[in-house]
């Protein structure tokens, strides 16, 4: 009788069959609709590391190493695996506390419990040998080889900046970076940080589910090697550098060498500085937070590039050049100076004593103040023009062909314009069209709004060296090799005076040393070319400045010198030029008693800046 | 009518057997073992035969299965049918002298330990059973639309079932209640097996919906069966006793998982239902499986290529969850290959059991193919990820089927 239930088998082949369909729609859908298990899969077992490449050295112009690498480890912490660590001896080593220890932990496993996070930066190696020993008694903490930037001499450490881990607002605009990766923050090292940085490289490795490597991923198919950094050939002269960091000891202010013919910076100093170990590696933080709370020296602050000083008497020879250019002086015309020169209000702009009426070359050498406001004046009051304003318009322009008041473009980031004040300021001070050449007569004698950065009164002495052109002021020479020129920094910038108008200022400067404001800083064996300044201060005593070339014929340094609040120009700014000029220029410096004097003189106030050991700048009194 | 079978008798029994079933078998074993290798597969340490390895414990099985196949055919087939009894017996016996000397393995005490192998008697006592239930059906006052057989049927059913879950092996348990398909094939009204299907879905339905609009679609279907009825005091009174007894099962399911299940076993439903997502925990097997499979793709990464089952992310794969290998190295076009063999594999017991003119050998033979059946269907329905590895109680199983099968000509 069972034979009538034959047909059963259709229904129970018809189930069977219907369950292996469910399945197979299944499957259908996990393995080729969606792709989502496909990633999960990779995140299961591919680790990306990075490759990071070494940085590009950075080499002075004398082939002599300045930046370089010294292998630094991350200690990096795979939560997951940590078991029962020997914590006492590794928060020893790392000088934290045992809640230190469980808080970093925490964080790492907040971030993920199985990808390695860094539980300490950048661990050098000196240390790294001492941790070395400890690693294999601490199950999920491995190091990983990253650098950390040297220097061989410590100074100019603003120009050189630091480099530090990319921020998440870097990260999210360049897709190069990624969370742990370096980049120049300041300096060279952020104006040359593609050049720098190199190529990363990626290795796809195996991990099965303990984290144990299982190798390259496809034989390393997938991988891309990394590649190292471009050196950079600066133009820094280290020996020069080291010796005009040395001349600033203990004063605030800065020098700025350049080769007129190239434009290239010999030497770049900002006081107080600091020694740029300091920034790098894990004490970085603790570091940078100390000189940041020298609110007194500003330490990071880059005076060189940053500071915007009034050029004082320096820019009398801006008058001398456009007061010809724009054809209202000769170099004969003489003007008197009965000890200054009146304002017509019953002020003067006061002049010291000196024989008079004075040429041109005179009045440079003596550095009249009656002659330049008088230059000034003509300038300004120049009938050519229908009003000041437009007259004022031609004496900016032609300031700001001498690179004032813009930025120069140099290769070393942070650089400022400087002021030369446009004519809606003066509109907008003393109402429109209510000021004459006799209300702006300071910008004469180079005082009052107008600001130029150090880098750029050496530009000028540059451009007087060459009669009336340079190249923009940069730090580095040649890129990768020492014959592949910076093609960046090619192109001669002319000013708007014509050369010849150069030769009777060139005179004047060289008379500032032999018989003018700077007799005490001339050098008998090298022929200088200088002109002192003293740029009025409203917050203090004056600031010393000093800008000179030499030698005369066929110049190798041009120079910018400023002392904040050292008074007059001759005083301090002049010698340590000359001083410098000597240097580069002889190696050696006879003037033993000189420069001792500026080493040893103190100009803030008796204190001491010391720079010791990582410490970060101290002030004793 | 006699004549041909004689003939064929003649030949001797290299003629007679299904060799269709036997090379679905052997490939399914293969498959097996290629999978066993790539899943422990260590680039450093690939010896094709070691015994200190899964996939070389997995060659010697096949030749000692081999063996044990053909001494399998060699047995009278009438044998089986004559000692049915002796058989289940001996097996119940194992059942329950396991349930004190055994060895536990992940939580279940059903083991015996003999040398590197652990053998599992309620795997045999599968066989017994479908051999027992096979020898019962096939008496001749046997009729199983009579309660008191029924009664009897279900006893040589559930009597081994509770032995098994008395050792802590609910999933083996289960795994019995599939032979009322043999109980359908031989005449059992289809609402019971009806039933096995639905009771599972309403449960599942009791913890994924609102009981209340669930008892309000239960009494909507129960009005609809009352409006299209004869609608005699009996049939509704059996729709109404059907209706309580759904909603008395809807509110104790949800009764018992919520507040008789401990923590953890509560976790491992709301996780396979899908409520809980917990990919470290009760989800984590499931979830990584899924992953494997699922990055296999149309095509697969190849033969030894996968990542996920090689390096351990999917636990246990060398043996439960082998399938994710083939998922993930074989891709989409392996693993369906795999299902239809199956799939074929189920079909040709089944209508080659339909062939039998013994009673005995067609209920055995579908008691094989449920069993089997359902080993595959749950096993990667719960997961996607669970093939059964085919071992040694399952050689025997299909090959005292292949056996009978070999004799079906002769006069029973």
């Amino acid at each position: 009788m069972e034979r009538i239930y034959a047909d059963r088998k259709y229904i129970i082949i018809g189930f069977f069959l219907l369950i292996g369909l469910i399945f197979l729609v299944r499957l259908f859908y996990v393995q080729i609709l969606v792709d989502k298990y496909i990633l999960s899969a990779n995140n299961n077992v591919l680790r990306y590391i990075t490759q990071y490449p070494a940085r590009g050295l950075i080499f002075d112009r004398n082939d002599k190493l300045l930046v370089y690498n010294e292998a630094a480890y991350d200690l990096m912490v795979v939560p997951r695996q940590v078991r029962n660590p020997d914590t006492s001896a590794l928060c020893e080593f790392l000088g934290i506390t045992t809640a230190d220890f469980n808080l970093r932990l925490e964080k790492a496993r907040a971030f993920s419990s199985f990808r390695p996070s860094i539980f300490e930066a950048q661990i050098t190696r000196e240390s790294y040998g001492f941790l070395e020993e400890k690693l294999f008694r601490l199950p999920g903490f491995y190091v990983q080889p990253r650098t950390l930037r040297k220097y061989t001499y410590p100074v100019a450490a603003h120009t050189f900046g630091y480099i530090g881990e990319a921020n998440p607002d870097l990260i999210a605009k360049n897709p190069y970076y990624r969370s742990g990766d370096y980049v120049g923050i300041n300096g060279i090292e952020k104006s040359y940080e593609e050049t720098l940085r190199g190529r990363k490289g990626m290795k796809i490795h195996v991990y099965d589910v303990l984290n144990r490597d299982k190798g390259s991923f496809r034989e390393g198919k997938y991988d891309t090697s990394s590649m190292a950094g471009t050196n950079l050939y600066s133009s820094l002269d280290a020996e020069l550098q080291e010796y005009g960091e040395l001349l600033m000891t203990n004063k605030k202010g800065s020098i700025v060498a350049i080769e007129p013919q190239t434009g290239e910076i010999l030497a770049i100093v900002s006081s107080p500085s600091y020694d740029p170990n300091l920034l790098a590696g894990n004490i970085r933080k603790k570091n940078y937070a100390l000189l940041l709370a020298d609110t007194v020296f500003v330490p990071l602050f880059n005076r060189a590039l940053m500071a915007q000083y009034p050029p004082g008497s320096t820019f009398k020879l801006v008058d001398a050049l456009i007061g010809q250019q724009e054809g209202v002086i000769t170099p004969d015309t003489r003007y008197p100076c009965g000890g200054g020169f009146s304002l017509g209000n019953g002020k003067q702009v006061a002049c010291h004593p000196h024989p008079s009426p004075l040429d041109l070359i005179g009045a440079i050498q003596i550095s009249c103040n009656a002659y330049f406001c008088r230059v000034f004046r003509a300038i300004i009051d120049n009938k050519k023009f229908l009003n000041t304003r437009l007259s004022y318009e031609n004496w900016r322009k032609l300031v700001m062909s001498f690179g004032f008041g813009r930025k120069l473009g140099i290769d070393i980031s942070g650089e400022l314009t400087g002021n030369i004040p446009t004519p809606n300021y003066y509109d907008k001070y003393h109402g429109k069209n209510r000021w004459r050449s006799m209300t702006i007569i300071s910008l004469g004698i180079g005082q009052g709004e107008i600001g130029i950065t150090p880098i750029q009164l050496a530009n000028l002495a540059a451009l007087i060296a060459n009669k009336g052109w340079f190249y923009t002021p940069h730090i580095v020479h040649a890129i990768g090799r020492k014959d592949s020129l910076n093609t960046e920094y090619s192109e001669k910038h002319h000013t708007l005076v014509d050369p010849r108008y150069f030769d009777v200022v060139i005179e004047g400067m060289a008379n500032v040393m032999t018989a003018g404001t700077a007799t005490g800083a001339k050098l008998d064996s090298v022929t200088i070319c200088g002109k002192t300044g003293t740029a009025q201060n409203p917050h203090g005593k004056n600031h010393s400045v000093f800008i000179a070339f030499a030698p005369r014929e066929n110049p190798k340094i041009a120079i910018s010198v400023v002392c904040e609040n050292a008074g007059f120009g001759s005083t301090w700014a002049a010698p340590i030029a000359s001083l410098m000029i000597e240097k580069y220029l002889k190696r050696e410096i006879k003037r033993k008693e000189i420069e001792e004097r500026m080493i040893n003189g103190n100009l803030i106030n008796g204190k001491t800046i010391i720079s010791e050991g990582g410490q970060g700048h101290i002030l004793q009194d | 009518m006699v004549k041909p079978s004689s003939v064929r008798e003649d030949k001797g029994i290299f003629y007679k057997i299904d060799w269709v079933l036997v090379t679905l078998y052997l490939a399914l074993v293969f498959i097996g073992w290629l999978n066993i290798y790539a899943a422990v597969y260590d680039e450093n340490y690939n010896h094709i035969i070691d015994l200190s390895q899964k996939y070389g414990k997995q060659m010697l099985f096949i030749i000692a299965a081999s063996l044990l196949a053909m001494g399998i055919l060699i047995i009278d087939p009438k044998f089986f049918s004559q000692f049915t009894w002796f058989i289940y017996g001996f097996f119940l016996f194992m059942l329950i002298i396991v349930i004190f000397s055994g060895r536990e393995v992940s939580g279940s005490k059903g083991w015996f330990g003999i040398g590197g192998f652990g053998i599992q008697p309620a795997e045999f006592a599968k066989m017994a059973t479908a051999l027992a239930l096979a020898k019962y059906l096939s008496t001749l006052d046997v009729n199983i639309s009579r309660f008191r057989d029924q009664m009897i049927a279900t006893s040589i059913i559930l009597v081994p079932a509770v032995v098994v879950i008395l050792q802590h092996d609910t999933g083996s348990a289960i795994v019995f209640l599939t032979l009322v398909i043999v109980l359908y094939r031989a005449g059992l009204h289809g609402y019971i097996p009806l039933a096995f299907i639905l009771l599972p879905l309403l449960g599942v339905l009791s913890l994924l919906m609102n009981k209340l609009i669930l008892s309000g679609i239960l009494l909507v279907i129960a009005t609809g069966f009352w409006f299209f009825s004869n609608r005699r005091v009996r049939t509704v009174m059996v729709i109404a006793l059907l209706f309580l007894g759904s909603l008395a099962f809807v509110f104790s399911v949800d009764f018992s998982v919520n507040r008789i299940l401990e923590v953890h076993q509560q976790n491992r439903i709301h996780v396979l239902l899908g409520q809980t997502i917990d990919l470290k925990g009760a989800g984590y097997n499931v979830n990584q499986s899924l992953i494997a499979i699922g990055s296999g793709g149309a095509f697969g990464k190849g033969f030894l290529q996968g990542t996920q089952t090689k390096y351990n992310f999917v636990p246990e794969q060398s043996t439960d969850f082998i399938f994710c290998t083939i998922g993930e190295e074989w891709g989409f076009v392996g693993s369906a290959i795999l299902i239809l063999l199956y799939l074929t594999l189920f079909i040709r017991i089944i209508l080659n059991a339909e062939r039998q003119r013994s009673r005995f050998s067609r209920y055995y033979g579908y008691g094989v193919a449920s069993i089997l059946f359902f080993h595959f269907a749950i096993n990667i329905g719960m997961t996607l990820g669970l093939v059964p590895v085919i071992g040694w109680a399952y050689t025997i199983l299909l090959f005292i089927f292949i056996r009978q099968d070999s004799s079906r000509y002769e006069l029973v």
